[in-house]
């Protein structure tokens, strides 16, 4: 552990990724293009607002060309007590992405402190996946969606990215990766304004079940092993996981539903 | 012509001593000390806005009286060097050991080699799995490192309130209690402090990865009624 002064222009305040570049460990640098066919990557996330905040959602299935590389990879991940980070994309570059991420957010807490503001983590979020743009180009592509309750107004807020760090805020319902366009239809056709977080669990579950049945690289649940795709709420009381036994009883659900098409 | 004067080495050593030492006392003390649940830090602090007890890390505290300039940018550099240490190892291998000495040979260099001495004395608390696995560092304005048990006083003036605590101290009082020593010890003799006038903070094995929360002055109140 060294301490790091800086001169007042060198400086990085409260930015931890600037202070990884200063120091010569920013992971955001070019990756020799041998070294990216067969690189994992992993799929569709959703994230869905509702009446108490959000509800977000993400198989759990990484691929690597044909195969299946790993099967329980959590795609949604906790950024702070009040928000979540879900990542579609090439899934080394986007692990790291949500690590540092998170990271930040707390690196500012602590160095100013004070929390960031929901719209200031977005806009955080959005520099990070810029700054991936050169490993994008190349086939790293990491897109994320960010979701969270925002304490100031007492809603819940749902932005989306492109590979370019383009940021939008949706005022209902979002979807990435390989299976966003089945997961999308199945929220487009259910999702209502005045919709319950139980009601959006159950929705974000079937959203993720259409897409898994439809796109190869999108994990299902599975049953053998008892991986289900991880979903959670995030409302006034924070951040909180949907536990297994909860999902099991909504796929067993959708399933006998499908039987009885 | 002018003769170039000379200062010996004592002399000058005890000089940024004495100007370090004067300039600490005129401060305000803060009292770190074991409780049922962990470690909490309860300085007298009138200002609602510039802390002196911060966060560093999942289980680390930091807390500096003196000049609150030379504190707080001591701060900075640990919260730096912590989230650094942990991005590149892991977040197990961030310890207030480790950071406690880089703060001592910071302070010590500052204290030898530039014009005026750093005019702070700190502390790291790490909150331990156990209760006996706590750890509590003191770094003095010239460097010097101290590893107290159950509990620690810095500035203002350390003996008489540590001699306060030490008569009714246990480590497995409960946070009310602990606050109200260290209210009693850190207070004149006229008039107790109010709660507007403490700055209080816990580090507490609760389970929850950062263990770092500040009590509020509402909450604070009710604890001091």
């Amino acid at each position: 552990m060294n301490f790091l002064r800086f001169s007042a222009d060198q400086d990085p305040g409260a930015n931890f990724g600037e202070l990884l570049k200063r120091v010569g460990l920013s992971p955001f640098s070019t990756i020799p293009h041998s070294l990216l066919e067969d690189m994992p990557h992993a799929t569709t996330c959703v994230a869905v607002r509702c009446i108490d905040g959000v509800v977000m959602g993400g198989d759990r299935r990484a691929t690597s060309g044909n195969l299946i590389s790993h099967r329980g990879m959590e795609k949604v991940v906790q950024a702070d007590e009040f928000s979540g980070v879900a990542i579609a994309g090439a899934a080394g570059p986007a692990m790291e992405m949500v690590k540092l991420f998170q990271l930040q957010i707390e690196h500012y807490e602590k160095v100013e402190g004070q929390a960031l503001s929901l719209e200031g983590k977005a806009n955080q979020l959005s520099m990070f996946v810029r700054n991936n743009l050169p490993a994008a180009m190349q086939g790293l592509m990491v897109v994320p969606i960010f979701a969270g309750y925002d304490t100031d107004i007492g809603q819940g807020r749902i932005w989306d990215y492109d590979a370019t760090g383009g940021r939008y805020e949706e005022k209902d319902f979002v979807a990435t990766g390989s299976g966003q366009l089945h997961a999308s239809t199945v929220l487009r056709v259910s999702w209502r304004r005045d919709i319950t977080t139980t009601q959006a669990v159950e929705l974000v579950s079937r959203a993720l079940w259409e897409a898994s049945d439809a796109d190869s690289a999108t994990g299902g649940p599975d049953l053998l092993r008892g991986i289900y795709p991880i979903v959670a709420t995030i409302t006034e009381t924070g951040f909180s996981q949907i536990d297994d036994s909860t999902l099991a009883s909504i796929y067993s659900t959708i399933t006998t539903g499908v039987q009885q098409r | 012509m002018s003769m170039p004067y000379y200062v010996s080495p004592e002399q000058m050593m005890k000089d940024r001593a004495d100007f370090a030492r004067k300039g600490i006392a005129r401060g305000r003390s803060l009292v770190a000390m074991q409780y049922q649940e962990g470690i909490a830090i309860i300085a007298e602090n009138p200002s609602n806005t510039l802390r002196k007890i911060s966060e560093i890390y999942d289980r680390i505290a930091f807390a500096g009286v003196g000049k609150y300039n030379e504190f707080d940018q001591l701060r900075v550099l640990g919260v730096r060097a912590a989230d650094l240490k942990g991005y590149q190892f892991s977040r197990e291998d961030v310890d207030a050991r480790s950071l406690a000495n880089q703060y001592a040979q910071m302070i010590g260099q500052v204290f030898t080699h530039e014009v005026k001495p750093l005019e702070v004395e700190i502390l790291i608390a790490e909150l331990g799995k156990s209760a006996e696995t706590d750890q509590l560092f003191h770094v003095m304005f010239d460097g010097t490192v101290l590893d107290e048990r159950n509990f620690i006083v810095i500035g203002g003036d350390p003996e008489s309130i540590a001699h306060k605590i030490a008569q009714s101290f246990v480590a497995s009082q409960s946070l009310r209690a602990c606050i109200s020593l260290a209210r009693a010890a850190l207070s004149p003799a006229e008039m107790p402090l109010a709660a507007s006038d403490l700055e209080v903070a816990v580090l507490q094995r609760n389970g929850n990865r950062r263990c770092f929360k500040r009590i509020t002055e509402a909450q604070l109140t009710n604890l001091l009624d």
